[in-house]
Formats: C-alpha cells, sequence, structure tokens
C-alpha cells in the first residue's frame, strides 16, 4: 500500500510505504496445503501466507484443523501414522517437506500445545533441554537462557527457589508456562501458540500478551485461540478456519468491524453461530 | 431442568457384600505372596537350622575349603562358591545388562510394524528355551568356540558360565524394558522430537529417565534368573571349586552345588544341612540385591 505524504518543506511530496519493509517479508508461504488423516481430509487445499514479525491469529470452531495446520509446519505430524500432507509450505522460501534437518527446522518453530506437557525432568531441565540438545554446554550461558526464558513466560518469580524440583509438580497454570518457556527456550524464529491461554488465569494471561507484543520485534508469532477476543487483542491479521477451510483472512481492522468481507466472519466473531 | 423428578438409584445390599467379598479375596490375593515367602524361608531354614549351633560363621562364609563328604575332617567352606555365584553372576550382566537394554529400546523406539513383531517373538522364543537346552549347548557348542577363540585349555568356566546366563537374561530384560518404555506417555515422545530433539537424544535424556524405574526391574529380574539359575551353570561352568583368577578359569556356584549333591546326602546329615543353610545364603543374597535396587530407586527419586 502506497501513501503520499506531505513532506518537510510543505510543498513537495514523498512517496514512501506505509508499511516497514521487513513487515512486507513473507515468514511462512502456504499453498494449497491438503491433509488427511488416513484418507479422510481434513484441511482442503489452504492457501496463505505469514508475514515476519506480525502476530497472526487463528480463529475456528472446534475440529476445523488448527492445530494440525500448526503440527505441518513444524513436521510434527509426521509422528501421525498415516497422516498425508499435500501441497507446499515454506519457510523463509525453503520448502519445509524437503528439509535435510529436520531438527533444525523444529528448533526454528516454537510450539506450545494446549495441553502442557512438561517432560519428566526438573523445571530447570525441561527449559534447558532444547539449547542442550542443540549442544549448548556452558552453564553461564544456560543459566541466563533459563531465566529469560522463565521471565517471559512470566514464571521466574514463582519457581526461583526450586528450579530443580520436577516439572510435572507444578500446577496446571504454571505448567503451561513452563511449555511457553521452553518453546523459547530455542530461540526460535516461529512462535506457535495453541490455545496457550486455557489453564492460565486472566491476570497472567494478560502478563503473558504483553510479553508477546514485545517477542514480536523479535519473532513471528502464529496464535491459535478459541478466544475471539484474544484473537482480536493481539493479532495484525486473522484467519478465520472452519472445516478446514479459509473462510477469511484480513487485517483485524477488517475481520472484526461490523462487516468483514465474509458474512460467516461476522457471526462467528459475534457469537451468533460456532 | 430436569424434566422428571430426579430419581436416586439405590444401591441393593447384595451389590455391597459382593463388593466386600471382592475386597477381601482380593487382599487374600495379596498377602498370600508374603506368606509364600515366608513360609518357604521358614521351611529351608528349619532343614539347616540344626547345624547352626554347630557352625562356624566366619569358616562357613569365608573360607575356600569346601569337603562336604570327607570321613575324617568334613570342611564346610562356602567362600569359593560364593564367589563363583558372583562373579559369574557380575560377568553375565556386564554382557546382558547393555544388550538387554539396548535391545529394549530398539524394539520400543526404533522399531515397527513386522520388523519388530518378529524380533519380539524371537526373543520370547529365546526365553523359553529349557536351561538344561543351555547347559547342553554350554557343553557342546560353546566351549570348543571358547577354546579355539581364547586359546585356553579349558572350554568349560565362568565366561562360558556367563555368556549363557546373559543369554538367559537377555530376554526377560527385553521385554519388561520395553514394557517400561512402551509405558512412557507419546507426548513426552512429540515434545521432545519437537523441541529439536534427535531420536538418541530423546532416549537418553527423556525416556531412559522417565522409565528408570521399570528399566531397572528389568534389570533385577535378569540379575535374579542369573544368580538363580541351575542347569546351565552347573554344566557349563566347569565346577570346581576355587577361586577364579581369570574370567576362563572354571568356577562352582551355590546352586549348582545344592542340585549336584543334595540327592547324594542322607536326610539330617550335617552335609544335608549345611546344603540348605547355602540355600538360605542365596535366599539373603537376592534379598539384599533387591532391597540395595529398592534403596537407589528411593534416592533417584528424592533428587
Ligand atoms: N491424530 C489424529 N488422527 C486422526 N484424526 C485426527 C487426528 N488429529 C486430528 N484429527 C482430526 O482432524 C480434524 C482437525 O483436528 P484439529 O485437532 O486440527 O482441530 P482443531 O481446529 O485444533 O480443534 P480444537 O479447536 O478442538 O483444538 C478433526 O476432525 C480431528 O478429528
Ligand atoms: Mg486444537
Amino acid at each position: 500500500m502506497l501513501t503520499f505524504v506531505r513532506g518537510k518543506n510543505g510543498d513537495d511530496t514523498e512517496l514512501i510505504s506505509n508499511l516497514d519493509p521487513m513487515r512486507e517479508t513473507k515468514k511462512i508461504e502456504i499453498e494449497n496445503l491438503r491433509l488427511a488423516y488416513g484418507g479422510k481430509e481434513v484441511i482442503h487445499g489452504i492457501s496463505f501466507d505469514v508475514r515476519a514479525n506480525e502476530i497472526f491469529g487463528i480463529i475456528g470452531p472446534a475440529q476445523s484443523g488448527k492445530t494440525s495446520l500448526l503440527r505441518c509446519i513444524n513436521r510434527t505430524i509426521e509422528f501421525t501414522a498415516g497422516a498425508k500432507v499435500q501441497g507446499m509450505i515454506k519457510v523463509d522460501g525453503q520448502d519445509v517437506s524437503r528439509m535435510k534437518n529436520v531438527y533444525e527446522l523444529r528448533r526454528q518453530v516454537g510450539m506450545v500445545a494446549p495441553l502442557p506437557v512438561g517432560l519428566p525432568l526438573s523445571i530447570y531441565d525441561n527449559v534447558a533441554f532444547a539449547p542442550r540438545a542443540a549442544g549448548m554446554r556452558n552453564k553461564h550461558h544456560l543459566d541466563a537462557l533459563v531465566e529469560k526464558c522463565l521471565r517471559q513466560a512470566a514464571l521466574w518469580d514463582e519457581v526461583t527457589d526450586r528450579l530443580d524440583s520436577l516439572g510435572t509438580r507444578l500446577s496446571g497454570g504454571q505448567q503451561q508456562r513452563l511449555t511457553i518457556a521452553r518453546a523459547l527456550s530455542h530461540q526460535p524464529e516461529i512462535l506457535c501458540l495453541d490455545e496457550f491461554s486455557i489453564a492460565i488465569d486472566p491476570v497472567t494471561t494478560m502478563r503473558i500478551e504483553d510479553v508477546l507484543k514485545e517477542l514480536r520485534k523479535e519473532m513471528t508469532i502464529i496464535l491459535v485461540t478459541n478466544l475471539v477476543q484474544q484473537a482480536r487483542r493481539l493479532a495484525d491479521r486473522t484467519m478465520f478456519l472452519w472445516n478446514g477451510e479459509i473462510i477469511e483472512l484480513d487485517s483485524n481492522e477488517v475481520m472484526f468491524s461490523d462487516n468483514p468481507r465474509n458474512r460467516k466472519t461476522y457471526e462467528y466473531v459475534n457469537g451468533i453461530f460456532g | 431442568m430436569l424434566a422428571e423428578p430426579h430419581r436416586r438409584v439405590k444401591r441393593r445390599p447384595f451389590e455391597l457384600v459382593s463388593e466386600k467379598l471382592i475386597e477381601a479375596l482380593i487382599c487374600v490375593c495379596g498377602f498370600s505372596a508374603i506368606i509364600f515367602v515366608f513360609s518357604i524361608f521358614f521351611f529351608v531354614l528349619r532343614e539347616g537350622a540344626p547345624f547352626l549351633s554347630r557352625l562356624q560363621m566366619g569358616e562357613f562364609l569365608f573360607s575356600t575349603e569346601w569337603f562336604p563328604t570327607s570321613q575324617t575332617q568334613p570342611k564346610f567352606g562356602v567362600g569359593a562358591l560364593v564367589v563363583g555365584t558372583l562373579s559369574v553372576t557380575i560377568l553375565a550382566m556386564i554382557i546382558a545388562v547393555p544388550f538387554g537394554l539396548g535391545a529394549a529400546v530398539f524394539v520400543s523406539e526404533f522399531c515397527a510394524g513386522k520388523a519388530k513383531e518378529t524380533l519380539k517373538v524371537v526373543i520370547e522364543l529365546l526365553a523359553a528355551i529349557p536351561s538344561v537346552v543351555w547347559g547342553f549347548i554350554g557343553l557342546t557348542v560353546m566351549s570348543p568356540i571358547v577354546i579355539n577363540t581364547f586359546h585356553v585349555p579349558i572350554g568349560i568356566n565362568m565366561f562360558n558360565g556367563a555368556i549363557l546366563l546373559a543369554l538367559m537374561s537377555v530376554p526377560i530384560m527385553v521385554s519388561i524394558g520395553e514394557d517400561a518404555l512402551k509405558a512412557v506417555p507419546d507426548s513426552y515422545r512429540e515434545a521432545a522430537l519437537a523441541l529439536g530433539a534427535t531420536k538418541w537424544q530423546l532416549v537418553y535424556r527423556v525416556l531412559l529417565p522417565a522409565a528408570k524405574n521399570g528399566l531397572l526391574a528389568a534389570v533385577l529380574l535378569g540379575v535374579g534368573r542369573a544368580i538363580g539359575e541351575t542347569m546351565a551353570v552347573l554344566m557349563a561352568t566347569g565346577h570346581s571349586v576355587r577361586i577364579p583368577k581369570t574370567i576362563f578359569d572354571p568356577v562352582r556356584t551355590l546352586t549348582a552345588t545344592i542340585a549336584a549333591e543334595l540327592g547324594e546326602t542322607s536326610k539330617g546329615s550335617d552335609h544335608y544341612q549345611v546344603l540348605f543353610l547355602i540355600g538360605v545364603l542365596l535366599f539373603t543374597i537376592t534379598f539384599v540385591v533387591n532391597l540395595s535396587a529398592d534403596l537407589v530407586i528411593k534416592g533417584i527419586r528424592k533428587k
């Protein structure tokens, strides 16, 4: 989008883009993605881009394929026997299905699952797991990184004095934040959050949302959420997915306005159906 | 909200009684295990007990002189037999533990479909081979191999026995170890792999710690099998009373001694009673092994 703005002198005009050039680069490109579980297709050929350093919201009713979509991006879908992916997913212009080093891809993408899965390790080891797997050994660097991630996940203050105790002994909401810290620990370029706040109280949710707004400077964030208002608060653009198809993908101004391009979007956002 | 008036379902008295009955039955099953262990211990001890008063504990445990049938001066020192049992067991475990646990990891994590099923069937077959057949294999197959590869004079020795014991305990370790690994939830695997861990990192950083109790149980069952095994070691270790200097020396174990000599003793004789005391000693050794393993697990858990 181009805009003419008045120059300093008032009489001449300069041509500038009102969008930061960084924001225009495509971080993820998805073309005609199809996904089937054992022959039953659940994502029916969708195409969209995620721009670098944006918060990209995905909303949609249950079973619309949101989680499955995320799992395609970091290729964790491969753990499900019988899942078949067709089409193209590119991260930084590289086709993920052709990437030889899938571990590198997975470190590039931080993933927070809806139900927290604390590894049966101490809190510290949970967060240090990915950096260690990537070959980080230096104790000082690890300490600093663990602290930074736990702070970002709004968990540090609650666990400073028990970093050595089992991560699975934390409360549900704390475990969820632990998985957020863990997803940040490998300094991903893309952070995928799948309904991260279902087990977290509203106050902490707000704190994490603030962190996400900060993190956006460093990484691209995909936010899958059942809370339409959360997408509205945080996202730059939001995609409405329904039964494996994109109903609408627009900037938040359009999506959450009184007349989005698709009638269904309006109805879903305002709780009229779904 | 409820269209009909809510009716509470009443429990019939019969159900309550049967509930209590089942509870009692399960209780009996649980306690019977304890009763069996104690009564076995009691009966074995009772046969050997009269000799206890005449027995010098130090000599019994540490002397290596085992001449139970001497007319003039019988000697009952089981030191060499204890060393025989322990050395052959330890050597067997050095071979079997890495193999058993490695195979368990392989079957459970790196193997799928047909290959997995085939492997499991083969391993179960291995577990079903009677120990006398193993002894036979030790005598006729292993012995010449040992002689030819290591250029030692005698093929039936500690090494031969340990290999057989290892082969016998590996199948137990694999199947129990695989169960332990299978019990680790898949969500751990996904979470670790999603963090960019390789398969191998997943195994040694997540699965082994998560399954450590079950894996230790697998190892313990293997140890138990090795300590208690009789027929194969009787046939394949050389059955000679001495402290081994190398792993290619023949040894004799506690179990083999009981099996070989009990039939020749007259009931109630000193020799007879000492053999039962050896049984008590075996009991004690396995008990100590289990107990220390338990303590180790508790120690790990506290951390
Ligand atoms: N492992 C699986 N095996 C078979 N089918 C699956 C599997 N996972 C998901 N599905 C199917 O794929 C479809 C999309 O599921 P998905 O979990 O992606 O939905 P979702 O949008 O994340 O839903 P929710 O909001 O409830 O989390 C559903 O119909 C579901 O039944
Ligand atoms: Mg989901």
